[in-house]
């Protein structure tokens, strides 16, 4: 899972979206279509899953653990990196704060699967590292083994940790500022008031960070192959490839939802029953304090440090790499499968961007026209696919197609789809449009319920109907959203790689899941070039997202403005 | 229809027309709580009504049930003759012809102001469209700002336009949603006369929900008192606040204090003496309530009153005294600006000369001896 959207907006409490008419019979039916479409897949995975008594693998129970180990260690590392780096830079002043604040955002645009090759290349056998250990030691000086669970976790780990950061980092500048006011004027110091009030206030805000890094770790199961981890995750796709058996296969999805449930459960648990909520306007907020000498030095060397091993070095090795492929062999730039796979990658990207940006369009107009608690929940159903790992999406897909094909030959067309599905990339877009359907939704919808709902109403009473209301007064005024929207899920789903892996047809290849071949096989130079397009297109939602937080801090910041 | 013609003669629609709005038993209830119960009212055409209540009163409610934003529970509406709603039909807010006027103006942001009157035109060619949409714009007068955008005029400019779009299609029925309480105080007087005056211009029948008793006074030539989802009574601006029909409308509509008192022989008495007459009372000897508003309070200093000057509110041209009867009870009374006495001034209170109060026996005015068939002041 890739969602940067996640991140993009802080979470809204949950309400009742607010409705402004009757409700319309069609589309509310609409949405409670694409709400459906959107559940049968992972409901057909449970309802197989657990209705089968299929053979599992073996070793499940060392998978199981595994998977534990590594989510646990993901959870822990990114929460130690993360949460000390939003620290670090919220508390404290040293130098280059002002810039390493939002550089050390950057990772995010760096994917695991690219991150984790860049790391073996250095690390591995034959790597700068290991030659130099050996040269300066003799052949048989001890290393541990760099294809294993530490060396996985600590990979995640660095990709992964913005999450936390990012959310610690707000929670600790927006959340607690006013409450951090309030107990220096009840006598607090600057230590005692950090302690007893803005740590625990930010206790949802990490334990929300926390729960995007174990999903994300949960839905991988392409980084942790190249270490040789086999997690539930891998265990499905592995299942799945090697013996195309339905019944295991969706029984070990059923445990990697059982996985993300207690993710999720877990986090409900952490952020407790309090509803951290803040109100209230503009406020100063604690001052960072000013370090000096040594220490200010030794704030900013952690700082680099997480930064050059989690995007500068792992870019810079890219660059080398590329560079040297081009002077060597400048051919390879002109290799057709270069721009077929590219283009494979934006081609699909581009219709599930449409596809996600149209229906959320269409369940957000809905919303507005009304149509009571069905309607709202149905739409509350058709995001919930960011929360589902790739592997159960993409064997719920499969399951889904394989059973309409099954309808379609009972009625009566010989063959039912036929090659349609499994020979098309028509079950990747619907899997994609799965998982991504919440970032697209939770842009669109943030800039539709800024339309004033008495505007609705004019329209409406001027006689437009749902249709004209779309195009003369929703789309325009929501075109900031929808823009956003479509450009965060192209981004997204070029870098997804565990869906494509699963679902895609013979002979369809994206640049993601190129980087990923030629990585397994060690061609780490070949896999730069087409790496390094994927960290620079990722790298837009990232500088998005950057100016959407200083937009806000700025904002919050402006002199006389009461804000929000 | 052709009521809202701008040249028809006003009042020659009225004779056979149908009303232009009714509400039948009309009812809406969110869960438990009540938004409006069995709401009877006939607008008609013409006619321009303030509606009034405290908030949650039901009076948003009503605008939302009339303009087929919320579908309701019972009863039937009609907009001018066709009916919009009942328990089997319902007809989509758009095509029932009402127009709509919110506080915030809700004009079209990505729109210029010609084309926001333009917007409720889409049924015309666009030549009509135009020249229907200048000619509304010269009614409220901003024909020269026909290009710019919503957010380049001014609050007042707005919810001029904001009319002339409601208006353009011609509804049966605008509805004004507090569309002056987003206007400063010095703005507001001047736009709530043009509007008064456009929507008489043009002959719209209109329903204007207000929080503010005077523009509720002052604006309507029929006010509607809400409370808690009923109708507590509809009358003239004059009879609202001269006869109110219940205690809520003495207390809302205006300023008043209660006083115990009793009748007998047709002779008011309270604590403060005898009020006065009471007409057709002769035979009776009831305990009733009595409305007092502050201008009809009368005081002078006397050494030997019981009464005193409790606090004193300098209002400008007005000074509003407060004053503590014996009983504990409190009285205000208005004295021209230059009259002030000072606090724990013993002072006799009396009623000006030719008040005929409001009768109260429970919470309803009475009109005649409650143990003489009572009959309850509601409504002609």
């Amino acid at each position: 899972m890739t969602d940067t959207a996640a991140l993009a907006e802080p979470r809204p409490p949950r309400r009742r979206p607010r409705t402004h008419g009757v409700g319309r019979p069609a589309w509310s039916a609409l949405v409670v279509t694409v709400a459906a479409v959107v559940a049968t897949p992972v409901l057909a995975v449970v309802v197989d899953g657990l209705g089968n008594s299929a053979a599992l693998p073996r070793d499940l129970g060392q998978m199981i653990l595994t998977t534990l180990a590594l989510m646990l260690g993901v959870g822990a590392g990114s929460l130690v990196v993360g949460g000390g780096l939003a620290w670090l830079v919220t508390a404290y002043r040293f130098p280059l704060r002002n810039l390493l604040v939002w550089l050390l955002v950057l990772p995010l645009a760096m994917p695991a699967y690219v991150l984790g090759f860049v790391f073996l290349s250095v690390f591995d056998v034959a790597g700068p590292v290991q030659s130099f250990l050996r040269a300066v030691f003799g052949a048989d000086v001890w290393v541990p083994e760099v294809r294993s669970l530490p060396a996985a976790i600590i990979v995640m780990s660095l990709s992964l940790y913005p999450y936390v950061y990012l959310m610690a980092r707000s929670a600790l500048i927006e959340q607690s500022s006013g409450t951090y006011d309030a107990a220096r004027t009840l006598g607090a110091n600057r230590g005692r008031a950090l302690r007893r009030v803005v740590l625990p206030l930010a206790r949802p805000s990490l334990a929300a960070g926390l729960a995007l890094v174990m999903m994300e770790t949960l839905t991988d199961f392409a980084t942790v192959q190249y270490f040789n981890v086999q997690t539930v995750s891998v265990g499905v796709y592995l299942v799945w490839k090697g013996t195309f058996d339905f019944h295991a296969a969706t029984r070990l999805a059923v445990l990697v939802l059982l996985f993300a449930v207690a993710v999720l459960v877990a986090e409900r648990a952490l952020r407790g029953r309090a509803r951290y909520h803040q109100q209230g306007g503009r406020r100063q907020g604690f001052e960072p304090e000013r370090l000096r000498g040594a220490r200010a030095w030794a704030a900013t060397a952690l700082c680099l440090a997480a930064l050059s091993a989690g995007f500068l070095i792992p870019v810079a090795q890219l660059l080398v790499w590329a560079v040297g492929q081009v002077i060597s062999d400048a051919s390879f730039l002109a290799d057709p499968r270069f721009a077929e796979y590219l283009a494979n990658s934006l081609l699909v990207a581009g219709v599930t961007s449409l596809v996600c940006v149209g229906l959320s369009l269409c369940v957000g107009h809905a919303i507005r026209l009304g149509g009571g608690r069905l309607v709202s929940g149905a739409a509350q159903l058709t995001t919930f696919g960011y929360a589902v790992p790739g592997a159960v999406v993409g064997i719920g897909v499969l399951l889904s197609f394989a059973a309409l094909d099954a309808g379609l030959e009972r009625a009566g067309v010989p063959g039912g789809t036929g090659l349609i599905v499994t020979g098309s990339v028509v079950g990747i877009l619907y899997a994609y449009v799965i998982r991504f359907l919440a970032p697209a939704y939770q842009s669109v919808s943030a800039s539709l319920e800024k339309i004033s709902p008495t505007l609705t109403a004019s329209a409406l009473s001027l006689g437009a109907g749902p249709r004209r209301m779309l195009g003369r007064v929703h789309l325009p005024l929501a075109r900031p959203g929808v823009a956003v929207a479509l450009m965060l899920v192209v981004i997204d789903a070029v870098k997804e790689l565990p869906i494509v892996l699963l679902l895609r047809p013979f002979g369809f290849t994206t640049a993601s899941v190129w980087v990923y071949e030629l990585a397994r096989e060690n061609f780490w130079e070949k896999a730069s070039l087409p790496a390094l397009v994927i960290v620079a297109v990722a790298i837009i939602p990232v500088f998005v997202l950057v100016g959407q937080t200083r937009r806000r801090e700025a904002h919050r910041t402006v002199p006389g403005k009461a804000g929000q | 229809m052709t009521a809202q013609t701008k040249s028809a003669p006003a009042g020659r629609d009225a004779v056979g027309a149908p009303p232009a709005l009714t509400l039948e038993g009309v009812t809406k209830r969110y869960g438990s709580a009540r938004g409006v119960e069995g709401m009877d009212l006939v607008v008609p055409p013409g006619e321009l009504l303030t509606l009034i209540g405290p908030s949650g009163c039901g009076k948003s409610t009503t605008l939302r049930l009339v303009a087929g934003l919320e579908r309701p529970d019972a009863g039937t509406i009609t907009v001018a003759g066709r009916v919009v709603a009942d328990t089997r039909r319902f007809v989509e807010p758009e095509r029932r012809r009402v127009g709509l006027v919110f506080q915030d103006h809700a004009l079209f942001p990505h729109l210029t102001v010609g084309k926001n009157v333009e917007f409720g035109l889409h049924d015309l060619r666009s030549g009509e469209r135009r020249s229907r949409a200048g000619e509304l714009l010269d009614l409220v007068q901003l024909a020269h700002l026909a290009d710019r955008y919503p957010h380049e005029l001014s609050g007042g400019e707005q919810q001029r336009v904001a009319l002339a779009r409601a208006l353009a299609p011609r509804p049966a029925v605008v509805l004004l949603d507090e569309p002056f309480s987003s206007l400063d105080e010095s703005l507001r007087a001047q736009v709530r006369r043009d509007t008064v005056a456009t929507l008489r211009e043009t002959g719209t029948t209109g329903v204007l929900v207000t929080h503010d008793q005077t523009e509720a006074l002052s604006v309507g030539t029929r006010v509607v008192v809400m409370n808690n989802g009923l109708i507590e009574q509809a009358d003239s601006p004059e009879k609202v606040f001269e006869q109110p029909s219940t205690r809520f409308v003495a207390s809302f509509m205006g300023d008043a204090d209660f006083l115990p008192a009793h009748v007998h022989r047709a002779l008011l008495t309270c604590e403060i003496g005898i009020v006065s007459t009471v007409p057709g009372w002769a035979d009776s000897d009831a305990d009733v309530d009595v409305v007092l508003r502050p201008h009809e309070v009368a005081l002078s200093p006397s050494a030997d009153a019981t009464a005193r000057v409790s606090a004193v509110e300098y209002h400008g041209a007005f000074v509003l005294h407060h004053v503590r009867l014996a009983s504990g009870r409190t009285l205000r009374s208005w004295q021209p600006h230059d009259v002030r006495h000072p606090v724990g001034t013993p002072v006799t209170v009396t009623v000006a000369a030719g008040t005929s109060p409001t009768l109260l026996v429970g919470d309803r005015a009475v009109t005649t001896p409650p143990g003489n068939a009572p009959r309850i002041a509601v409504a002609p």
